[in-house]
């Protein structure tokens, strides 16, 4: 556990007066606030560390103990435990808090102020927490139940059919737990979906190519192609050209929050020449190629 | 809206120590919906999230409402370009690995 330099944290003078401090959070909060700063992670980690500053330079009798033992906290530990063992807090005025609310707090804070002590009264709403998770394209096929350890807690939810790559759903209330009786925070999970190797996905519609041989292309045809939901046979016309584009309605994503509808899947044909070619097919194409 | 959706307004400014006048401030602003019944003013549940946040960028963080304004919309616009980024990138994803 390091010691943390709260006045170089607020970048205040040791000497810096009250209005100074409440000066210097604001500056800070204004730039790294959670609240302005969605989604910013980097942003988040220095806004908790500027609040603790500010929890113990804003509250005199702590910034009383941590100037007084600052440097040397282990030695304020070892006061605090003979202290403790006469029956008294030298961190009286402190007021103790548990549960979740203590990792908006380093160890070092705790180490001193005996857990996420905060002098003040005023409700605080909990820390909203971010996850990600990760799913396979098929896994968005159909709506399906998915239980989540957030933070210890089993927390089950309904991912819809069709969710989105970086879709994000917010849970009410599974966020951090508030202080002072604030309200729980939210969690936010963005959904990661992985590429597929056969299909492409934009919004509801899904894109995929096929292969087909000369002669289906040219004189027409069957051919079976493969959908997130199964086989398809599909009668090819005749005289397809290579890098057509076929529609099938329906055949493509759930849409998302309307059971029953989908997108439509975008076939591309591709056209795999013959190889290899035997003396009798090379005259026989050297003959059509004279009727053209 | 069933009553159960509704917050009494002076109940929230008791409870976190601010001014009426402020919650009036906002609404005047668009910052915030209200609702009035029998001339009591009322916060939709919807609105506490956002309402609790501007609390907090006036109050700690000391913001003025021209201030707030500003930010709440270029929030908004960070969020819609964060939204286009996400879509350019699924796009994007179209052509990638061919």
């Amino acid at each position: 556990m390091e010691f943390i330099d709260y006045y170089k944290i607020l970048g205040i003078d040791k000497k810096a007066t009250e209005e100074e401090i409440k000066k210097a959070y604001r500056k800070l909060a204004r730039k790294l606030h959670p609240d302005l700063n969605p989604n910013d992670k980097d942003a988040h980690k220095k806004f908790q560390q500027v609040n603790e500053a500010n929890e113990v330079l804003s509250d005199p009798e702590k910034r009383k103990k941590y100037d007084q033992y600052g440097k040397d906290w282990q030695h304020a530990d070892q006061f605090e435990q003979q202290r403790q063992s006469r029956g008294q807090s030298p961190f009286s005025g402190g007021q103790h808090f548990g549960g979740d609310s203590d990792q908006d707090f380093s160890s070092f804070f705790e180490s001193m102020f005996g857990g996420s002590g905060r002098g003040r009264q005023t409700k605080f709403r909990g820390q909203d927490y971010n996850a990600e998770l990760k799913l396979n394209l098929t896994d968005a096929l159909e709506t399906r139940q998915q239980t989540l350890t957030i933070n210890g807690k089993n927390i089950r939810i309904t991912i819809p059919a069709g969710i989105e790559n970086g879709q994000v759903i917010k849970l009410k209330g599974h966020g951090a737990a508030g202080v002072n009786g604030g309200p729980a925070g939210d969690l936010f999970i963005t959904f990661v979906i992985a590429p597929h190797p056969g299909f492409k996905r934009l919004g509801n519609d899904l894109f995929t190519t096929t292969t087909i041989d000369l002669y289906t292309a040219l004189l027409g045809g069957d051919t079976t192609i493969d959908t997130l939901q199964g086989k398809v046979k599909l009668k090819v016309n005749p005289e397809t050209q290579f890098g057509t584009k076929i529609r099938l309605k329906g055949k493509g994503f759930p849409i998302y929050k309307k059971e029953g509808e989908f997108g439509d899947l975008f076939v591309t044909y591709e056209i795999k020449l013959p190889a290899n070619l035997t003396e009798k097919q090379k005259a026989l194409f050297t003959e059509l190629s004279k009727l053209t | 809206m069933k009553t159960t959706d509704l917050i009494p307004a002076n109940e929230f400014c008791t409870h976190h120590h601010i001014e009426l006048s402020f919650i009036h401030a906002l609404k005047e602003s668009g910052l915030i919906e209200i609702t009035s019944i029998e001339e009591k003013v009322f916060v939709p549940i919807s609105q506490l999230p956002q309402l609790e946040k501007l609390v907090r960028l006036y109050y700690e963080m000391d913001i003025n409402l021209e201030g707030i304004e500003t930010i709440t919309y270029l929030l908004q616009r960070l969020n819609d370009l964060h939204q286009q980024v996400l879509l350019l990138s699924n796009r994007l994803s179209m052509y990638e690995g061919d």
